[in-house]
């Protein structure tokens, strides 16, 4: 408490409140507009906050089932949202396991082992983090392209393409796990290592164990990010059923075929699951994001 | 024993017996016995073996470039995993093989694309241009046959009727894939009913497929629905590169400029072949005043795009962080999870949102706004109010990073400064600029400059919101007023007709320059130790 106080400071607190609500009404204001609009009926209805004749239509679609409204004629789904939300999942669970798996070995090299180029590879991990991929779009398009002339499940309009550009991304990930590391201390292992454990097994049984938190952080992380890749996704997927959620909602909005209700109830359904996971998780994820200094 | 009693003695008692535990763990004394060792070389084997594959056959194919990243990638992995040396690179060398082959190659092989005039007219090699036009046919006018086609037991006979001579086939089984069949002279036609001329529609795909070789090894397609026709090979290679076209008798020389064949009068034979063209993709950028003009616009917009966007988070950002971290304020919680809301909804969502948000015709703002105040403004037409509508998304999209920024260093500045300042009677913006500004700028400099740069390069706020629209008039490029410069170089390498891959790497490559940069000087002044 401020030992000195000047006599304005109760109506500056009131004003505070007042002026972080009014903020909060109009921040929220487009959540809760789609949360309504998914509730109205038709795809050009406007209405109030709360709708009049609220209508399951949307979530009918958005969940893969065809609706009949009350003129008796049926809508078939426009696009296979669960499908994307289910390709997406998956795409994102195993890159997420992939960039756990490496990142977290290479951090131990990084952290605990003395090598040539050490500084040098770090310092340049930082640096080409930075490059945004859809700059290199074209060099990766034609890269996948050769692969998959060989190689069919890693070719252009496959999931395993995606899984494997997300890889590139990792710089950011052994940066975090690594900062962990190096707040253990090493005096355990080498314990561990004076009374004939192997490297691997002193990383493996005791300096893995001590790590799970971070490990968790950075597989949520990997996780998110995969999910809202955009660019790469977009360039690397072509056919509908394979796309990504984030390549495959844009489709709800274009000029000539606007679904706005169905977008609506699409994107909170595929959109809560990641939000509530992410505020569940803010606390950490914010720590390994500044790390990196991405998104926004 | 003695280093386990230190240990001990260090307060760590239970990690020191979960180590003893755990090293003394069946199994781990006889990792290193021979099954093991074989697994291990099997594995090693099997993986060069593929690698190798994969290497002979793009060299085969002559994708040098490709051929020559997976030599060295595979030599690097086999060198890394079986000298003892490098038994600390076996770690990193995954995640460095990745970002190698999936940022570092891509990002050299969009610099050397930028010298080139890889586009979707020249996208094959030399050699692959030259294979495409000499597999090219065509059929000749002499020599041709009418056809009819006989149903037997064992399948479709030919009947084909010459000039010189007539023609039948061995029974050939259309049905069931048979695409190429022997033709012999005879005199008398086969018996029976010719197929009707419905019949033969039903079987034109399988018809157009099928080639029939006469006995000097000549071979016809079908020409018509009623006729077979001899096949011819377009053009003929000489030996100094030039092509004749058999069937004009024009002759093309190759053109390794411009990447074309051309004959006498210049014209040029699709498609043309990638060349290298040294600086011309970027003197086009300055030179060119269809592309000069928008490029600018469009560099000037993504630089005042991003210093606007990290002015408007920060100055939110932080103006909330201070309110949060003011002890008089209750129910912090709350307003912490509401106000970071926006950061936690995936973007691609929350930019979907508001494009169907500012829709100018059925879009909720519209609606409230003409409510309110009777107005409708265009926001994807209008490219000011475009580019504010932008700016205001990516503002509710920024600021919660920035607040929490914020928050982490304010709460790292002294209380008592302020209890000072309070003395000597200052208000709160004097507190703002003369103690916490100066003292949070230091640390919060690497991370604005980040800022900056993810949002000099933020493609998808663009491709999603806007597309670049409303379009820039006057450029012979798809060029937007609200297009950053990364979503001009995708619009020119994937939505454009010409798909001017050259031209879209050559101003990737500048971005390469700005973005290296700004990361060096980041480095620079986050003093990073590794």
């Amino acid at each position: 408490m401020a030992m000195v106080e000047p006599r304005s400071t109760k109506y500056r607190v009131l004003a505070s409140h007042l002026g972080m609500l009014a903020f909060i009404v109009i921040i929220l204001f487009p959540l809760l507009m789609v949360i309504s609009i998914s509730f109205r009926s038709g795809n050009f209805a406007a209405g109030s906050l709360l709708p009049e004749n609220p209508s399951l239509e949307h979530w009918y679609l958005a969940l893969g089932i065809p609706y009949t409204g009350e003129d008796g004629v049926t809508t078939q789904p426009p696009f296979p949202v669960l499908l994307w939300l289910w390709n997406s999942i998956k795409i994102a669970v195993v890159s997420a396991v992939l960039i756990l798996a490496l990142s977290t070995t290479s951090a131990y090299a990084f952290a605990r082992m003395r090598f040539a180029g050490k500084g040098f590879v770090l310092k340049s991990m930082l640096i080409f983090q930075m490059f945004p991929p859809v700059l290199s779009l074209v060099a990766l398009y034609a890269l996948f392209d050769q692969i998959g002339n060989h190689v069919s499940w890693l070719g252009l309009n496959t999931h395993g393409a995606v899984i494997v550009a997300s890889l590139g991304g990792m710089a950011l990930h052994i940066w975090t796990i690594k900062g962990y590391f190096d707040s253990i201390d090493r005096s355990l292992e080498e314990a561990a290592i004076v009374d004939g454990a192997t490297t691997w097994q002193a990383f493996r049984y005791i300096l893995l164990p001590l790590s799970v938190p971070i490990l968790v952080v950075v597989f949520i992380l990997a996780f998110i990010m995969t999910i809202m890749e955009y660019p790469m996704a977009s360039v690397l997927l072509v056919d509908t059923d394979k796309l990504t959620l984030a390549v495959g909602a844009q489709q709800y909005l274009y000029e000539q075929n606007y679904l706005w209700g169905d977008f609506a109830a699409a994107a909170v359904l595929s959109g809560l699951p990641i939000t509530v996971i992410f505020l569940y998780c803010q606390k950490w994820i914010v720590g390994g994001l500044t790390a990196g200094g991405v998104k926004g | 024993m003695n280093i386990r009693r230190c240990l001990g003695a260090t307060d760590i008692n239970g990690l020191t017996t979960m180590i003893t535990e755990t090293l003394s763990f069946p199994g781990i004394e006889s990792r290193h016995s021979m099954t093991r060792v074989f697994l291990k070389w099997g594995a090693l084997a099997v993986l060069v073996a593929a690698a190798l594959y994969l290497i002979l056959a793009l060299y085969a194919q002559r994708e040098f470039v490709f051929a020559m990243l997976f030599l060295v990638l595979t030599a690097s992995a086999v060198a890394v995993f079986v000298s003892k040396k490098l038994y600390a690179h076996r770690y990193i060398f995954p995640a460095i093989a990745g970002m190698g082959l999936f940022v570092i190659f891509p990002l050299m092989y969009t610099v050397g694309i930028g010298f080139t005039n890889y586009s979707a007219s020249n996208l094959l090699s030399y050699e692959q241009v030259q294979d495409n036009l000499l597999s090219r046919t065509y059929q000749s006018e002499a020599i041709r046959y009418d056809y009819q086609l006989y149903r037997t037991a064992e399948g479709y006979v030919f009947w084909l009727e010459g000039e010189y001579q007539n023609l039948t086939s061995a029974p050939v089984k259309l049905n069931e894939g048979e695409r190429s069949a022997p033709v012999l002279p005879v005199s008398g036609k086969p018996q029976g009913e010719p197929l009707s001329i419905r019949e033969i529609i039903q079987l034109r795909g399988e018809l157009s497929e099928l080639t029939l070789i006469t006995e000097d090894g000549r071979e016809l397609s079908q020409a018509s629905l009623r006729s077979f026709a001899a096949i011819h090979p377009q053009f003929t290679l000489h030996g100094n590169g030039s092509l004749t076209n058999n069937q004009t008798g024009v002759t093309y020389f190759p053109d390794h400029e411009t990447g074309f064949y051309r004959d006498g009068d210049g014209k040029a034979l699709s498609p043309g072949w990638t060349v290298n063209i040294g600086w011309d993709n970027y003197l086009k950028v300055v030179t060119d005043p269809s592309i000069r003009g928008p490029f600018f616009e469009i560099f000037v917009w993504t630089l005042s795009f991003a210093v606007a966007t990290v002015v408007f988070t920060l100055a939110l950002g932080l103006l909330l962080a201070n309110l949060l971290q003011w002890e008089q304020i209750r129910g912090k919680a709350f307003y912490r999870t509401m106000l970071i809301l926006p950061y936690a909804v995936p973007a691609f969502i929350s930019i979907l949102v508001f494009k169907g948000l500012f829709n100018q015709n059925f879009g909720e703002i519209n609606l409230v706004l003409e409510g309110l105040f009777g107005l409708r403004p265009d926001w994807f037409s209008d490219p000011a109010l475009a580019r504010t509508m932008i700016l205001i998304v990516n503002t509710w999209l920024g600021y919660p990073y920035m607040m929490l920024l914020c928050m982490g260093l304010l709460q790292a500045i002294p209380r008592d400064l302020y209890e000072a300042s309070a003395m000597d009677g200052a208000g709160p913006v004097n507190n703002l600029f003369n103690i916490t500004l100066p003292l949070i700028i230091k640390p919060l400099m690497p991370l604005l400059i980040a800022s900056f740069a993810f949002n000099f390069n933020n493609f998808v706020l663009i491709a999603l919101l806007t597309g670049g629209a409303p379009d820039i008039i006057g450029a012979s490029t798809p060029a937007g007023t609200t297009d950053l410069l990364v979503s001009y170089t995708y619009r020119i390498a994937f939505q454009d007709s010409g798909q001017n891959f050259g031209l879209a790497a050559a101003i990737a490559t500048a971005i390469f320059l700005v973005v290296g940069a700004l990361s060096l000087i980041n480095l620079k002044l986050s003093k990073i130790k590794v």
